[in-house]
């Protein structure tokens, strides 16, 4: 991985693109390193295309324009894929992981790889399963974590579940949901 | 020596443990319920609503000693922030945008009447059309309203800024206004990295309020506000500007204060790589932080580029920045709003005053950049620096260019 890693999410409103953000930048900050999590503001609405975006390092980040050329493309809705040039400006040893039913090498005729390594996961499957809901973003998360090696996965799932407390006291299976689908994302993410 | 030891181990243990990931807004906020004012009157707008949404619930939470008062409109947050203050409160607001416009009247007045009001902005475009985003023409506005000034890179910033802000703007030879401001969008929402300080701190730097005269001291009774006309109001407007010119003072001292106690610096500008730089580019809010990394991978290939982010418009430091200047061949300013008049933004006129009296001037141009929010990346920025190069090279410059727009 390069000195700054740059992320980028692709989701529909409503999937926790933003949300997704804010999780890893706290979880990458609890193991020191510096952190920035934003959201593309537009015109929001449920079920809408929407970015957000991460940057990581272990320097003091202060660029602060957008994203252009992400090291890793995290795709939440495998719908995007078409309507979304969802490898746009993506690093040329950068990564791809894809939210789908399809295997990897299903997949990988769908996007234009150019030699660049794809990841795939049934994220939305883990979720309904184990949140109960399609909300492909704690799965897709745990796949990152366990790809890329930004975050180690001791911290991945104590930063999360500090996290969701605060957000679902009320709702303590959302919480259990929520780390065993990072728990499967760890053994059930595929390379091509 | 034991204690001394223990004291630098506790320091340093407070300080990671206090390193949060905040937006913008929410560092503004947290440094706001560590000042804990009296009065806070705001109304909300994006992008500033998070400042005033976080801080009603620490109200409502009873983590701060804050009268809230829920307002119809900024016109009123403005009013309402101008009454507290007159009364002897600590009184705070927070705004971007239209609604900073609609305090407009009362901007003035908060200035005219010395009211030490602190006021965190996020910066944003100004309609029409309408748009939302990052963009500084809001509070460029202000810029002869009698309002200290100062812009934040980022959030560590902002929320630096605006703790000082107190103890500047009620530093009883300044009693002025202050803005502090963050770009909308680019920090206000943006997670990043900010080191807090502890509450108690915070509470000691800030002090305690003690205003010199209040409405409501009846065994001093006093007018505020009243007629001024041909007999006064000259003399009252010339020691506004007195004020406002000796502000830069209290500013450093704050400053210098603020890096004894908490060892971060900060100036009234900061000066990046500048120390035999040939090629400067000015600029305020985020954008300096974006142009940093363009200036250090110049320098890596050997262009004296060096970078200067203003941070303190209001005063404006024209004596500070032209000594700063005056070894570059060429400058290029950055505005993040315009004049509309054909010689560039606010911040051009400034640099240029600065320097026309320098024996040997730099070359200036100006780019107008990012209106509406439009995105200024790492290439657009080496541009600028590829032209600087070219017009020290040549002397022949475009005095004002529009970067990033489709013309």
């Amino acid at each position: 991985m390069a000195k700054l890693t740059e992320i980028r999410w692709h989701g529909r409103g409503g999937q926790g693109a933003k949300t997704v953000a804010l999780l890893l930048g706290d979880a990458a900050l609890s193991e020191g390193k510096y952190i920035q999590a934003f959201p593309e503001y537009g015109p929001e609405r449920t079920g809408a295309p929407v970015q957000s975006f991460n940057r990581i390092s272990n320097e003091p980040i202060t660029i602060h324009c957008h994203a252009k050329n992400p090291n890793v493309v995290v795709v939440l809705d495998p719908t995007l894929i078409g309507p979304v040039d969802v490898t746009a400006g993506l690093a040329p040893d950068g990564i791809v992981i894809v939210n789908t039913g399809l295997t990897a090498a299903e997949m990988k005729k769908k996007l234009n790889l150019d030699g660049r390594k794809l990841y795939t996961l049934d994220a939305s499957t883990i979720a309904k399963e184990t949140i109960g809901r399609d909300i492909p973003n704690t799965p897709m998360l745990g796949a990152l974590a366990k790809v890329t090696g930004l975050i180690k996965h001791e911290t991945l799932v104590e930063d999360t579940k500090k996290k969701l407390e605060k957000k679902f006291r009320n709702k303590p299976e959302v919480i259990g949901g929520n780390l065993k689908a990072i728990e499967r994302a760890y053994n059930e993410v595929q390379s091509d | 020596m034991a204690k001394v030891l223990d004291d630098a181990a506790k320091a340093a243990q407070g300080r990671s443990a206090l390193r949060k990931a905040l937006t913008g807004n929410e560092a503004v906020a947290y440094a706001m319920k560590q000042i804990n004012p009296d009065v806070v009157a705001a109304y909300p707008i994006t992008p500033a609503t998070e400042i005033v949404q976080i801080y009603s619930s620490y109200v409502a939470d009873g983590l701060v000693d804050t009268e809230f008062v829920a307002v119809e409109s900024e016109h009123s947050a403005m009013s309402a922030t101008i009454g507290a203050s007159a009364a002897g409160a600590r009184a705070m607001t927070g705004t971007a945008s239209q609604g900073f416009a609609l305090m407009w009247e009362m901007l003035y007045i908060a200035a005219g009447l010395r009211l030490p009001i602190v006021m965190p902005v996020t910066n944003r475009a100004l309609s029409a059309p309408i748009n939302i985003h990052g963009d500084q023409s809001d509070t460029m506005g202000a810029r002869d309203a009698g309002w200290i000034h100062i812009f934040s890179e980022d959030s560590q910033e902002a929320y630096d800024n605006l703790i000082q802000a107190i103890r500047i703007a009620e530093h009883p030879e300044v009693s002025l206004p202050t803005l502090v401001t963050m770009d909308g969008f680019i920090i206000s929402h943006a997670m990043e990295v900010v080191d807090i300080l502890e509450d108690a701190d915070v509470k000691n730097f800030v002090g305690t309020y003690k205003p010199e005269r209040t409405v409501l001291d009846i065994d001093n009774p006093i007018t505020m506000g009243g007629l001024d006309f041909t007999d006064y109001y000259f003399e009252h407007r010339r020691a506004l500007a007195e004020a406002m010119i000796n502000a830069k003072q209290h500013i450093l001292e704050v400053a210098a204060d603020f890096e004894k106690k908490f060892g971060r610096k900060y100036g009234l500008f900061e000066e990046y790589k500048m120390d035999d730089a040939e090629y400067a580019v000015v600029v305020l809010g985020s954008t300096a932080g974006t142009a940093k990394v363009v200036v250090d991978d110049l320098r890596a290939a050997g262009v004296k580029a060096g970078l200067i982010k203003i941070r303190v418009f209001r005063p404006f430091p024209y004596d500070e920045l032209a000594e700063s200047l005056k070894g570059c061949k060429s400058v290029a300013v950055l505005d993040r709003s315009d004049g509309l008049a054909g010689r560039g933004g606010p911040v051009f006129g400034e640099v240029r005053s600065a320097v026309c009296d320098l024996e040997k001037k730099p070359l200036t141009v100006d780019y107008v950049y990012g209106l509406g929010g439009r995105d200024i990346n790492i290439e657009m920025i080496k541009s600028v620096y590829k032209d600087l190069q070219e017009i020290a090279a040549t002397g022949k410059r475009t005095l004002v260019s529009y970067l990033g727009v489709r013309d």
